[in-house]
């Protein structure tokens, strides 16, 4: 070889840093996760204050252990393995450091601005605009140091794993920004760009994608370093491992609709998004098989490596959830699962299997490599290994039972006909030993996590740090003869990362588009309906306090053309009544009733009603579960911003005429006193008008009313 | 807005033909080195520790 041997350093230290805030944001994600689990059957827990309670804690659980946790598992494994992979230094320590100290920056600021109810209301994207912003900054630094590296490369070839970092910057970058079109109201407050069945439909496809591409994709990149690396194997096969990354990347960017089955989503929708998600068990099981075969001839390593045995069990809880998924996407299998607890065991198969205990195994390889030590305990390990397997199966199989319980009485008739359980609340306390069942599960987790941080903690101070580890490779010789006339077509665009990133850009954007732009344009999609009318002003503020509160977490607003919903909640809902909801508020699970006909004269309850159960609902319904919100009782509602909100709806098309937002500080306040005066005529003395509580029951008063209208 | 579809649009077409792509490579059945990187990823952490005890 002509080529100049040169010396070169690694950076560990932002492996480290990450690594470091991996363990940290894991052991806060999962405690949270702990609360949220203990909360949901033990309402006392949230305090009586609105910064600990459900609505709140849950969406910072979520991004908490998502963003935080398998975030910073992403940035760990990529900063490690992306250097050794291409035989460089990442392009910029600054940009490098930039990446870290904003990513932990946009941590806590979500956890602060989520406990204070700062959110879009749209799961897994609740984050406020400007944070979302700082978001798309970031990524975008992390995503130019990457390329800048791999073009200055000393190993022509991209192996698999670098594909799969690829298209999660890509995909992530483009799913984060057309779902986070958002226009403000003020700073920290916004309405969603899109509508109604628009915004479901952009929303779960991009939460859905967020499971393809935050929690999928870049762990099978991990994967194909870090297993092999583990147990010093090539991948079982590097030709699958190629066909699995293109089929995957192209199938997955479908799928989104199939969090829509039975809603109000138009039916081809619906219909794509179920045979996108069936393909997609070819390559994941493709990539699972990869990944486990990896191990042939070579098991008796996994007994003595624990970091194995995570690996062993992460690939094998990633083969279960991609195919459960598949199954779920099927309409008669969705219709038992959706709204119930199926698919929050669903989830965390993955959550806890697949990304935890990927994490986990690649924190004891990574570690002492980095200190240039042994893991401290590999007993411990084990023994977290199996703490850690044992409260997966605690977690996730009450789940299925509770999932599969509720909504076997949800559908039952008795023989006349009637609803065997009218009553919502027996389906809900029938589950609660469930409930208990779980978290029990997810302390045995959280024990497994701080046992991995004691045995990493103590390796480290074992061992001795390596900042820049040194390594020698030649340069890459600036002449080369890319057109080898035999050469396989796919290693001219591994050679060339700008291509690719072109090419998996183009492979996502088709689904999306292909799925997105008819339900934009073609109007017959979204029948509107006459009688359907925007918002009152109160209402619209009550509105946004129902979203504030995170109400859709545990309260459906979508009843599914089912008799067994229909005859509970009333007829079921349509798309043209939801075309003013910025952002929509459909919910993806029923802890509590559908409120979507709340106001409806079929379950109509007074204003009183509201008033007393918002304050402490078991004294009106013994036996409930859903925390206090007496706050609501006193806060104020913050009426100055009524205008703006309008003005802010009404450029998103929602028809208010310049006339009512003029007045529609007047017209609130008016509507208030209404409601008071009725409070009030009903005994309840101190009711104000200004409070909180008044505007979110003219909100639920008002729900499923406008299509009684029509009816008349 | 209308701005956006057509440029989702002209991405549709450049998709298109990069699936056109994808079907004649996998036709022509070209899938020659496919072995190769997977074993060269093992080996570079093994050669900088030769090089490190060198230095030694």
């Amino acid at each position: 070889m002509s080529a100049q041997i040169e010396k070169f350093y690694y950076d560990n230290n932002i492996v480290k840093m990450f690594a470091y805030a991996t363990m940290l944001w894991g052991v806060v994600g999962m405690l949270v996760g702990l609360l949220v689990a203990f909360q949901i059957y033990i309402p006392a827990l949230n305090f009586n204050l609105e910064f600990t309670t459900f609505g709140r804690t849950r969406p910072l659980h979520t991004n908490a252990v998502i963003f935080a946790f398998v975030g910073n598992g992403i940035f760990t494994g990529v900063y490690y393995s992306l250097q050794r992979l291409l035989k460089t230094r990442m392009w910029s320590d600054k940009l490098s450091m930039i990446n870290f100290w904003g990513w932990q920056l946009i941590i806590v600021s979500a956890a602060i601005t989520l406990l204070a109810g700062f959110t879009t209301g749209k799961e897994y994207a609740e984050l406020e605009w400007p944070i979302d912003i700082a978001i798309a900054g970031i990524w975008v630094i992390f995503g130019w140091n990457m390329f800048a590296t791999i073009l200055a490369r000393r190993e022509r070839h991209l192996y698999v794993a670098i594909w799969f970092y690829i298209a999660t910057f890509v995909t992530v970058a483009v799913l984060h920004i057309v779902n986070s079109f958002e226009l403000p109201v003020s700073f920290m407050k916004s309405y969603s760009f899109y509508a109604g069945v628009q915004d479901a439909l952009v929303q779960w496809w991009y939460g859905h994608n967020a499971v393809a591409f935050f929690l999928t994709t870049p762990y099978l990149g991990l994967m194909y370093y870090f297993v092999p690396k583990a147990i010093n194997r090539p991948v079982y096969s590097y030709k699958l491992s190629i066909i699995h990354f293109w089929a995957l990347i192209f199938l997955y960017i479908w799928a989104g609709p199939h969090h829509l089955l039975y809603t109000a989503l138009p039916e081809w929708a619906q219909t794509l998004g179920i045979v996108f998600s069936v393909m997609l068990i070819a390559p994941s099981w493709g990539g699972m098989i990869n990944g486990l075969l990896t191990m042939r001839g070579a098991w008796d390593k996994v007994r003595d490596s624990a970091a194995l045995k995570f690996f062993v069990v992460a690939i094998t809880a990633y083969g279960m959830a991609t195919f459960e998924g598949p199954m779920l996407s099927l309409k008669s299998v969705n219709a038992i699962s959706h709204f119930t607890d199926w698919t929050v065991g669903h989830v965390h198969i993955g959550a806890l299997g697949w990304n935890g205990f990927l994490t986990f195994g690649m924190l004891y390889y990574l570690i002492p490599k980095i200190f240039n030590t042994k893991l401290y305990s590999e007993k411990l390990a084990n023994a977290h290994f199996w703490i850690g397997t044992i409260g997966i199966l605690l977690y996730a199989i009450p789940l299925y039972w509770a999932g599969f319980t509720q909504y076997l009485m949800w559908q039952e008739f008795t023989p006349d006909g009637f609803l065997a359980y009218p009553n919502f609340l027996e389906t809900v306390n029938q589950i609660i030993p469930m409930y208990a069942m779980r978290s029990i599960g997810g302390v045995l987790y959280f024990t497994g996590a701080l046992m991995l941080v004691f045995n990493l903690i103590k390796t480290i101070k074992l061992g001795n740090f390596v900042a820049n580890e040194p390594a020698e490779a030649p340069a890459l010789t600036k002449e080369y003869n890319a057109e080898h006339k035999d050469e396989h077509w796919h290693r001219i665009i591994e050679r060339k990362p700008i291509r690719l990133l072109i090419f998996a850009l183009v492979a996502i954007l088709i689904g999306g588009a292909v799925e997105m732009i008819p339900t934009f344009l073609v109007k017959s999609n979204v029948p509107t309906i006459e009688a359907v009318k925007p918002y009152t002003p109160l209402e619209l503020q009550g509105r946004d306090i129902y979203i504030k509160e995170g109400c859709y977490n545990c309260h459906s607003q979508m009843i599914r053309p089912f008799r067994h919903e229909t005859e509970r909640f009333g007829e079921y809902s349509k798309s043209g009544e939801s075309v003013y909801d910025h952002p929509f508020q459909w919910g993806s699970k029923r802890t509590g009733p559908d409120l979507a006909r709340e106001g409806s004269k079929k379950l109509h309850k007074s204003n009183q009603w509201h008033y007393d159960h918002l304050k402490n609902p078991r004294a009106v319904s013994p036996g409930s579960i859903m925390p206090n919100y007496p706050w609501l009782h006193v806060k104020e509602i913050d009426i100055n911003s009524t205008t703006a909100k309008m003005a802010v709806m009404q450029k998103l098309g929602v028809p208010y005429t310049d006339e009512e937002i003029k007045n529609g500080k007047t017209n609130l306040e008016a509507q208030a006193e209404t409601i008071a005066a009725d409070l009030k005529a009903q005994g309840i003395k101190d009711a104000d008008p200004k409070k909180e509580i008044v505007a979110l029951i003219a909100y639920l008063q008002r729900l499923g009313t406008d299509i009684e209208k029509s009816a008349k | 807005m209308s701005v956006l579809f057509l440029l989702i649009i002209i991405s549709l077409v450049v998709a298109a033909s990069f699936l056109v792509a994808f079907l004649w490579s996998v036709k022509s059945g070209q899938y020659e080195d496919g072995y190769t990187p997977s074993v060269r990823m093992l080996f570079d952490n093994e050669i900088s520790e030769q090089n490190k005890q060198e230095k030694k």
